[in-house]
């Protein structure tokens, strides 16, 4: 693999970077927070995303998508993280999309992906469950066949952009005890279905995200995503493609939380001179800088090899999304503390990047959740 | 391509016609005959033929020019001869400051005369070097370096102690850095001296580490004389050689942490973590110890993340990138990442890392707590990461001094 971005990655880069810095400021997220907005992020500007393409890159020009990479997606939502974009690449794009993408087939190719690229319908991913925490295994929600098909029933919490969705892609259990391998199946429920209630949460980081209660739903046999049951290989891989989607977010939110300070530094005067002179801040900041580095290192191998079916995938992507968990918070906390009284305060943005720093860590297993991971992976 | 090819056969052959056959798959010592030079011991006299067939072509230095001994080879050759050398698994026929550090910067800065003596020395293994910069009052602030050079005709008489000299006792040349002009500010009274080590007044004592063994000497200078065709690049000027040099050494101090450590990543389990089973023991597949299991796959995967740091850094230079201060950042984050892994095999070992020789400690284990003592060293030597953090904020950041 090459770690450098290709001449149209560039390109990508560039016009993501301008699009988002001109249309979608952190102010605009910061608005539809304050506004407690009821869509939470601005349809049009998604329709204007997939019309750019961005939302079709993963994903084949059968429905519609570029036939492109992970490595070339990344670039586009690093930039959104950059802002604190609030458009639902990650739960559309990492998690919907790979999982119809990746154990759909052509009819629900399209039926599903077809408008999902198009921008026209949100699809989000029912995955977890309260007391979860990180094992991607453990499903409660049943799914239990009758003779039109399978009845689900369950809770679903922290559903990324439930709240709007037209329909779900919901994890449930065909059998097995709750953290089994065996009986793992992948179905798709519209939201309008008969027996779904949805409920929107309020996260510390402004991330949508719903409860959604599944009473005895029905999924016809058209709407089982691959073998109902036997899909634990397949979630495994939709969430370390949608783990990596949000370590570009990450890498792209840090970034900029560095760049914030640094820019402080440089700026704030005290004791006569700007701070950015003290060897007590300088060091750290340069440690900082260094461990951004390492994560966009880690974040584009793991995405390079996700694209490439590298042997290492699975190990890869927890190397990234624990730099990512330990670089964004010391970057966002040290951004706090030398911004010094302000960075308390909600006026400025170094806050909001602080609890998004969080909740990314807290999202796909934390730093310690993938070193365990990793010597599982590595026979230790 | 098909040049490239042909030329990779050809070394091929050439490589199996004349690497002594007892040499594949030998390691060899630190004061061994591979580093050449006057005072050279031969324990296995394969070396010498080794280093002497390999010099007479110019393979001791491949991408050096031909008619300074070099090998006259592009970058890609060289490359293949690495990787024909690797595949026969043959140990480098000369490694040495003549090589990584003098010799690229007289490449870069002496004079015609300059390069004809001393490049083809090296080349042939005749001259083993070593590097004159720190002085007891001058570490990290480095310009402040106090050993005089006095100008006396053609010559200068110089005074003064080196300190951190490696293998100085074992060395030939010294490249220093000398105070030619007290007066002027301290970068700029600085001249880059070589000053061979047989002339009347050069003395070395070497330095005991808390490890009990140590590379480093302190060389002393009492009014040893010079000539001024000694002289690297101007009088006065030898501050801008001495930061292109330290460049140098940085790499090769990242690359050397770097580079053993991504063999080691690949491996389906690591010498680490094989470490920790056999000390900690394993339970249901795991290494029993979950507080050191944990610390085994932070430095494995800090060591994989700086692996491909370097990578990075490599291919945008292969895209036509600026490096940044790239040197600097390996420095810190190398020598770390080794110094953290020292330090975890130390607990790993638990009190059978307490050994300092004698019975009831294996070889491996004083090996480990030696390593453990030698490798805090690592973030002072060649420039201290607080150095190395000042760089990164001044020449990255851009923060104000």
């Amino acid at each position: 693999m090459q770690l450098v971005l290709t001449e149209d990655q560039e390109l990508i880069s560039k016009t993501a970077t301008d699009f988002v810095t001109g249309r979608s400021p952190v102010s605009r997220m910061r608005a539809l927070r304050d506004s407690a907005d009821r869509v939470g992020f601005s349809r049009e500007l998604w329709k204007e995303m997939a019309e750019l393409g961005w939302v079709g890159i993963p994903f084949p020009e059968s429905v519609g998508g570029a036939g492109m990479g992970l490595a070339d997606l990344i670039v586009v939502v690093e930039a959104l993280g950059r802002n604190l974009a609030p458009e639902p690449f990650l739960s559309c794009v990492g998690l919907a999309g790979s999982a119809i993408s990746l154990v759909g087939n052509a009819a629900q190719h399209a039926e599903w992906l077809t408008p999902l690229v198009q921008g026209e319908r949100l699809i989000a991913f029912a995955h977890s469950e309260a007391g979860g925490r990180y094992d991607v295994r453990r499903v409660q929600t049943r799914a239990v066949p009758d003779a039109k098909g399978f009845r689900l029933s369950g809770t679903k919490v922290q559903v990324l952009d439930g709240h709007v969705a037209d329909a779900f892609v919901v994890v449930a259990r065909t059998s097995g005890g709750e953290a089994d391998e065996a009986g793992i199946g992948l179905f798709i429920v519209p939201a309008s279905a008969t027996g779904v209630s949805v409920q929107r949460q309020t996260r510390v980081d402004s991330r949508n995200a719903a409860i959604v209660q599944l009473s005895d739903v029905a999924v016809p046999p058209e709407r089982v995503l691959g073998r109902a049951g036997g899909e634990a290989a397949a979630l495994d891989r939709i969430i370390d493609r949608a783990t990596i989607v949000l370590c570009a977010e990450m890498l792209g939110g840090m970034s900029q939380a560095f760049d914030l300070t640094l820019a402080y530094l440089k700026e704030r005067v005290q004791f006569e001179t700007v701070i950015g002179s003290f060897q007590g801040l300088k060091h750290r900041a340069a440690r900082v800088f260094m461990e951004i580095e390492l994560s966009r290192s880690c974040v584009m191998a793991a995405a390079r090899a996700l694209d490439e079916g590298s042997v290492e995938v699975s190990k890869l992507v927890s190397l990234a999304k624990a730099r990512c968990s330990d670089a964004y918070v010391l970057a966002a906390n040290e951004g706090v503390q030398m911004f010094g009284g302000v960075g308390m305060t909600d006026e400025y943005d170094i806050g909001l990047y602080m609890k998004r720093a969080r909740a990314a860590e807290l999202s796909f297993g934390d730093a310690a959740h993938h070193r365990d991971r990793w010597a599982v992976l590595s026979g230790y | 391509m098909a040049d490239l090819e042909r030329f990779r056969s050809e070394t091929r052959a050439w490589l199996q016609d004349h690497a002594p056959k007892s040499l594949i798959d030998q390691k060899f010592s630190d004061i061994e005959g591979t580093w050449g030079g006057r005072k050279a011991s031969y324990t296995n006299p394969d070396l010498k033929v080794w280093l002497d067939v390999m010099g007479e072509k110019g393979w001791t230095a491949p991408t050096w020019p031909s008619a300074y001994g070099g090998g006259g080879l592009s970058d890609d050759e060289a490359k293949v001869l690495a990787q024909e050398l690797a595949a026969l698994r043959l140990p480098p026929p000369l490694i040495g400051f003549g090589l990584t550090m003098i010799g690229p910067t007289l490449l870069r800065f002496g004079t015609e005369e300059q390069k004809k003596e001393h490049l083809p020395r090296i080349c042939r293994g005749e001259i083993r070097w070593c590097q004159g910069y720190s002085e007891p009052g001058a570490g990290s602030d480095l310009a402040s370096l106090q050993t005089r050079a006095v100008r006396d005709g053609d010559d200068f008489i110089v005074n003064g102690t080196k300190v951190w000299t490696s293998y100085a006792d074992y060395c030939d040349w010294i490249f220093c850095l000398v105070r030619t002009d007290p007066a002027a500010k301290k970068q700029e009274g600085i001249t880059f001296l070589l000053i061979d080590m047989e002339t009347k007044g050069v003395s070395v004592s070497p330095i005991l580490l808390i490890s009990g063994k140590s590379p480093f000497c302190e060389t002393h200078f009492n009014d040893v004389r010079v000539p001024v065709r000694n002289v690297i690049s101007k009088i006065n000027g030898g501050w801008t050689v001495a930061k292109a040099l330290l460049g140098h050494e940085r790499t090769m101090i990242a690359d050397t942490f770097g580079a053993g450590a991504r063999g080691g990543a690949r491996r389906q389990r690591s010498l680490l973590a094989d470490h920790a089973s056999r000390y900690l023991g394993e339970s249901e597949g795991r290494v029993a110890d979950a507080v050191l299991r944990d610390a085994v796959a932070q430095s494995e995967m800090d060591t994989r993340a700086f692996g491909f740091t370097v990578q990075r850094s490599r291919d945008a230079g292969k895209a036509g990138h600026q490096p940044g201060a790239e040197s600097s950042m390996f420095k810190i984050y190398g020598t770390e990442i080794n110094m953290r892994r020292n330090e975890l095999m130390v607990r790993i070992a638990g009190p059978q890392a307490l050994g300092w020789e004698g019975p009831g400690f294996d070889e491996q284990e004083i090996e480990i707590t030696r390593d453990w003592l030698r490798s805090r060293g690592n973030s002072i030597e060649g420039g201290t990461s607080e150095v190395q953090l000042n760089i990164i904020a001044k020449r990255v950041l851009g923060l104000p001094d």
